[in-house]
C-alpha cells in the first residue's frame, strides 16, 4: 500500500469511523489536503443520510413496530449508527460523538422524569420530524459540531435534557441547586483544580432560575419542553468567582435586579469559554480523540491548539483542522496505536467486513457489553476512555460481536473472496486488504495457518464459506484491531 | 497436555504464552494461591455519594430533623441498633431490615464518619481517591491491586473478579490480572463455524493473542486481555452452573452476588471480588420514606442484595471465608436543598458484613449542630467531618483479614486502634 492511501485511511478512521471498500477509493483519488478539506466543509455536502433508513443497499434496522427514532430510545441508537455506517459527512458525526461523551447526557434518568417517549425525543428528536419542533440534544450536537464551545456551553446550560439531567429544572434562590454549576466548571470548561467550592456555590446561584417549561401534558403526544428564566427564582446578589469572570480581571459578577438576572449566566458562560485553561482543556481532549491519548502531547502544540480557538472566538473547526494538518497527526507512529471506542469498532467492522443483510439491532446488545450503551453514559464524565475500554468481558464481547457479524456476512465474504480462491495465502491477503489492520509477522503466520488447518484446499465455494468469515472473525476479534 | 508456561512483565502488562487449554495449569495455580488462606475479600462501591445520615440515622439529634424539614427519617420508623462509643443512639434506614439481623448476629460492622481531610466533592476525583487510596495522587494503581501485587507471580488470571464492565482502579496494578465478568452467559467464545472448525478458530485466537508485541504497548494490553478472557472461560462456565440455596433479587446487584457466591461455591480460586450499585446521587427527590421514595428504592436494592448473599453464603458454610466491604465516594450535605434532595458532602459511614466480623457500631456520629466551630462537621457547618481515615479501615483488612502489609500497599502506616471490626 502507498504511503498516501495509508495517510487516508489513518485520516478516515480517526476522523470518520474507517471506510468501506467503495468510500476508500472514492477518497484515494483526492490529495490528503483535499480530503481534509471534504471532512471539514462537511456542510457542502448535502445530508441525505436518514432518507436512506430502510432502501436497499444499506444496512438494515430492527424494531417492534414502526421504526420510531424520535420515541423509541433503541430506534434513535439504531438511526445513529446508521448515520456513522453510512453517513458522508463522518466527521459530523465523530463530533457529536465527541461532544455526547464531554457533556455526557443520560437517558435513563430523563426517562424517569419524563416518559421514556418524551425522553427520546429530547435526547434524539428531529426537529423536523417531531410534531412540536423538538430538537433533542443530540441533534443539536450534530447542528453544533464544529461550532464555537460558548455557544455550545450557553445551548448545553437551557437544553431541556441537561436540565433534567443536572437538575437545573430545581435551580431556586431559596435553595440554589448545585449539581450543573460544578459540572460546569469541572467537566465542560476549566476543568478539575482549576475551581474552588465557593465558585461552586456561585455559580449554582448564577443558575438560580434557570429553569424548565413545560407546556402541554406528559400523557400527551406533544407537550413542548424549553428552557425558562424564572426571574423570580433568581437570586440577585452579587457573585464573587476566584477567576475572572470580565476582561478587566473583575472577578465579581454585579448584584442585578431579577429581570436583568439571566445575563449572569451569560457572562459566566461567556467567561469561561473564553479562560486559557478551558483553551488548553478542550485542545487536549480533541488531542487525545484524534492523535493520541498515550503520547502525552507536547505542551507547545497544546498552547498552539488553545491560541487557536482563542483567536477564533472559541471555535472547534480551526482547532480540528489544525490537528489533521499538524505533523503530530500524520506521524505514521500514531497510527494504529488509539484504542478504538466500543461504537467506532462495530461502525468500522461493519464498514469493512459488510453489511448486506445485517442490521443495527443486531449491534445494540453487544454495544452494551462492550461498555458503551448510547445515549446512557455511565455518568456526566463520560466513558472511561483507553485502556478502561478493555477488560476481558468486553474484550470477549469484542470478539463474540465479530463472530456475529462474519457469520452473517458468510456468504458475502465467500463471493466477494472468490477472486482469492487459488490459495489460502491469498484468500487472507484479501481480507487483509479490507480489513484495516496492522499485523505483525507473527500473527499473519498463525492466520495463515489457520486458513489452511483442516482441509485440502480447493478454493470451492463451501471452503471459501468456512474460511473467509472463519479470517474475520480472528481478525476482526484480534487484539491488532482493536487499535485505530 | 502440553503447556507452555513463560511469563515476564513488559511495559507493566503481564504476559503468559499458554496452550489453547490452559485449565489444568491454571486451576493448579489457583489452588496453590488459594491453599495460603482461603478468605476472600468483597468489595462494595455505592456509587453517587451514599447518604450516610439516612443509612445509619442519629434519631436523636434534634438538628438532624431541623436541617432535613422533608427528609428526616421519623424516630419511629427507624431500626434501633443502639448507641455508639459516645452514647448516641442510632438505626438502620426502616428498609433494611436483613441488614439489621444481620446486625443483631453480631456479623455487621457500622464504622462512622469515615473519609479524609479535604474531602473532594467530585464524583470522580473522589472515587478515584477511594480506589488509589491516596488523596494527593490518585491514579495508577488501586489498594486492592497493590496488595495481590505482593502475592507471589505469576497471579492467577481469576484472582480478580470484577462483576462490572470496566475494571475498577482499585483492582489495578502492574502485573495484576483483572477477569471482569458483567454477564456469565455471555462471557463464552463463539465462532461462525462450529464443531474442529469452531475449536480451530479458539486455537488460533489463542496463539495470536499470545504474541505480545513489545513495540507496540497497545496491541500489547489488549492482547494481554485476551489471554485473560480465554484462560478464564471454562471455569466461569463452571460458576454459571451454580444453583443457589436461595432466590437473589432478580436486579445487577442481586445477580453479580449471586455470580460471587457461585465462584466461591465452585472454588475458582478467587481471591478478590468487585460488586457495585449505583444511584446514591440524590441531589433531587431523595424521598426516604415514601412506598417508592428513591432512597428507599436504593435501600431496598442494597438490603435485599446482601441478605441473600449472607444466606447463601451460611447456607454453603462459606461464610467465615467471606468479608464484604462497602464504600462511597463521599456522603452528603446536611441540609436538604430545594429539590428535596441532598448536595455533594464529605464523611459517611462504611459496612463490614461477614462471618468473622466483629459486629457493632464503631467511630461516633457527628452532632449536626449548625455551628462553624462543631469539630464534628466542616464546611461551615454543612458537612460531616471525617473522624477515621479510610485507610485506617483498608489497612485493618489488609493487615488482619487478607494478611498482608498495610504500610507497603497503603505508603504508610494508618494502622489505628478503636476500629477493630475484623
Amino acid at each position: 500500500m502507498a504511503n498516501g492511501d495509508a495517510l487516508i485511511q489513518h485520516l478516515l478512521r480517526r476522523a470518520g469511523f474507517g471506510a468501506s471498500p467503495d468510500e476508500l477509493a472514492a477518497y484515494s483519488t483526492l490529495s490528503y489536503q483535499d480530503a481534509v478539506d471534504r471532512l471539514l466543509d462537511y456542510t457542502a455536502i448535502i445530508d441525505t443520510v436518514d432518507s436512506k433508513i430502510g432502501q436497499p443497499g444499506y444496512i438494515g434496522t430492527t424494531s417492534r413496530g414502526a421504526f420510531s427514532p424520535n420515541t423509541v430510545i433503541d430506534d434513535a441508537r439504531q438511526r445513529w449508527l446508521f448515520r456513522m455506517i453510512h453517513s458522508e459527512r463522518p466527521l459530523q458525526e465523530k463530533m457529536t460523538l465527541f461532544w455526547h461523551n464531554y457533556f455526557a447526557t443520560g437517558y435513563s434518568k430523563i426517562a424517569g422524569k419524563v416518559t421514556a417517549p418524551h425522553a427520546t425525543r429530547l435526547m434524539a428528536a428531529k426537529p423536523s420530524e417531531d410534531p412540536a419542533g423538538q430538537r433533542g440534544q443530540i441533534e443539536m450536537f450534530r447542528d453544533m459540531a464544529l461550532g464555537s464551545l460558548r455557544d455550545l456551553l450557553l445551548a448545553v446550560a437551557q437544553d431541556p435534557a441537561m436540565l433534567i439531567w443536572l437538575d437545573g429544572d430545581t435551580n431556586t434562590k431559596a435553595k440554589p441547586q448545585e449539581n450543573f454549576g460544578r459540572e460546569l466548571m469541572e467537566l465542560f470548561s476549566r476543568g478539575v483544580g482549576y475551581y474552588t467550592e465557593s465558585d461552586v456555590y456561585a455559580a449554582a446561584r448564577v443558575f438560580t432560575g434557570w429553569n424548565l417549561k413545560i407546556d402541554g401534558s406528559l400523557s400527551s403526544a406533544s407537550p413542548t419542553f424549553s428552557f425558562v428564566y424564572n426571574a423570580n427564582q433568581h437570586e440577585t446578589s452579587a457573585k464573587t468567582f476566584s477567576f475572572p469572570i470580565y476582561p478587566d480581571g473583575s472577578t465579581t459578577i454585579p448584584a442585578r435586579a431579577a429581570s436583568a438576572g439571566m445575563q449572569d449566566g451569560l457572562d459566566l458562560i461567556t467567561a469561561l469559554a473564553s479562560h486559557p485553561e478551558t483553551a488548553r482543556r478542550v485542545a487536549t481532549k480533541l488531542y487525545g480523540y484524534f492523535v493520541s491519548e498515550t503520547i502525552p502531547p507536547d505542551p507547545a502544540f497544546i498552547n498552539q491548539l488553545a491560541s487557536i480557538y482563542l483567536q477564533n472566538g472559541t471555535a472547534i473547526k480551526p482547532v480540528v483542522q489544525a490537528i489533521f494538518l499538524s505533523p503530530q497527526f500524520q506521524d505514521p507512529a500514531v497510527s494504529y496505536t488509539r484504542y478504538s471506542w466500543p461504537v467506532e469498532f462495530v461502525v468500522r467492522a461493519i464498514k469493512e467486513t459488510g453489511w448486506q443483510g445485517f442490521t443495527t439491532g443486531a449491534v445494540l446488545g453487544p454495544l452494551v457489553t462492550m461498555g458503551q450503551h448510547l445515549y446512557d453514559p455511565p455518568d456526566v464524565a463520560g466513558w472511561d476512555l483507553g485502556r478502561a475500554w478493555f477488560s476481558s468481558g468486553s474484550m470477549l464481547a469484542r470478539m463474540n460481536f465479530a463472530a456475529v457479524l462474519a457469520s452473517n456476512q458468510k456468504f458475502n465474504l465467500a463471493r466477494a473472496a472468490t477472486v482469492a480462491r487459488s490459495t489460502p495465502r491469498d484468500v487472507l491477503e484479501f481480507l487483509l486488504s479490507r480489513l484495516s489492520v496492522d499485523v505483525g509477522p507473527a500473527v499473519y503466520s498463525d492466520l495463515l495457518g489457520y486458513a489452511a488447518a483442516g482441509l485440502t484446499w480447493t478454493g470451492s465455494d463451501a471452503q471459501l464459506q468456512i474460511k473467509a468469515p472463519g479470517l474475520a472473525h480472528l481478525i476482526v476479534g484480534s487484539a491488532d484491531y482493536q487499535v485505530i | 497436555m502440553s503447556i507452555t508456561r513463560r511469563a515476564f512483565i513488559k511495559n507493566g502488562v503481564t504476559a503468559f504464552t499458554v496452550g489453547v487449554t490452559a485449565p489444568a495449569f491454571l486451576s493448579d495455580l489457583a489452588r496453590s494461591q488459594a491453599a495460603s488462606s482461603s478468605r476472600n475479600l468483597v468489595v462494595l462501591d455505592l456509587s453517587g455519594g451514599n447518604d450516610g445520615l439516612s443509612l445509619l440515622v442519629p434519631y436523636t439529634d434534634a438538628f438532624y430533623y431541623s436541617r432535613r424539614p422533608t427528609l428526616a427519617i421519623p424516630a419511629g420508623l427507624v431500626l434501633q441498633v443502639g448507641t455508639d462509643v459516645s452514647g448516641k443512639a442510632l438505626g438502620l434506614h426502616p428498609r433494611l431490615t436483613g441488614l439489621r439481623d444481620i446486625f443483631n448476629q453480631g456479623r455487621l460492622a457500622l464504622i462512622q464518619r469515615v473519609g479524609y481531610e479535604n474531602s473532594s466533592r467530585s464524583h470522580f476525583s473522589g472515587t478515584d481517591i477511594w480506589e488509589a487510596a491516596n488523596p494527593s495522587n490518585p491514579q495508577g494503581s488501586g489498594w486492592v491491586g497493590r496488595y495481590l501485587a505482593t502475592l507471589p507471580a505469576p497471579l492467577d488470571p481469576l484472582i480478580a473478579w470484577n462483576t462490572t464492565g470496566e475494571t475498577p482502579l482499585a483492582f489495578q496494578a502492574s502485573s495484576v490480572p483483572v477477569a471482569s465478568i458483567p454477564s456469565l452467559s455471555s462471557y463464552a467464545f463463539s465462532s461462525p463455524n462450529s464443531g474442529a472448525e469452531a475449536a480451530r478458530e479458539r486455537a488460533a485466537a489463542a496463539s495470536i493473542a499470545s504474541h505480545v508485541p513489545i513495540d507496540r504497548p497497545q496491541v500489547a494490553f489488549v492482547g494481554t486481555t485476551v489471554q485473560g478472557a480465554l484462560a478464564t472461560l471454562d471455569r466461569v462456565a463452571s460458576v454459571a452452573t451454580y444453583k443457589p440455596s436461595l432466590a437473589y433479587p432478580n436486579n445487577g446487584f442481586g445477580q453479580a452476588l449471586q455470580a460471587v457466591a457461585g465462584a466461591l461455591a465452585q472454588g475458582v480460586g478467587t481471591k478478590v471480588f468487585w460488586v457495585q450499585t449505583g444511584g446514591f446521587d440524590t441531589h433531587a427527590s431523595q424521598d426516604t420514606t415514601g412506598d417508592n421514595g428513591a432512597y428507599v428504592r436504593l435501600m431496598a436494592t442494597l438490603n435485599d442484595g446482601l441478605t441473600a448473599f449472607y444466606n447463601d453464603l451460611r447456607n454453603l458454610g462459606l461464610l467465615n471465608d467471606t468479608l464484604l466491604l462497602s464504600f462511597s465516594e463521599f456522603g452528603r450535605r446536611i441540609n436538604e436543598n430545594g429539590s428535596r434532595g441532598t448536595d455533594h458532602g464529605a464523611a459517611s459511614v462504611m459496612i463490614a458484613m461477614g462471618g468473622a466480623v466483629r459486629g457493632g457500631l464503631y467511630g461516633t456520629a457527628p452532632s449536626l449542630a449548625p455551628d462553624p466551630q462543631n469539630p464534628t462537621l466542616e464546611n461551615s457547618g454543612n458537612d460531616v467531618h471525617y473522624e477515621t481515615d479510610f485507610r485506617t479501615v483498608y489497612a485493618r483488612v489488609i493487615d488482619n483479614w487478607l494478611g498482608g502489609d498495610s504500610v507497603a500497599v497503603l505508603g504508610g502506616n494508618f494502622r489505628k486502634s478503636g476500629i477493630e471490626f475484623v
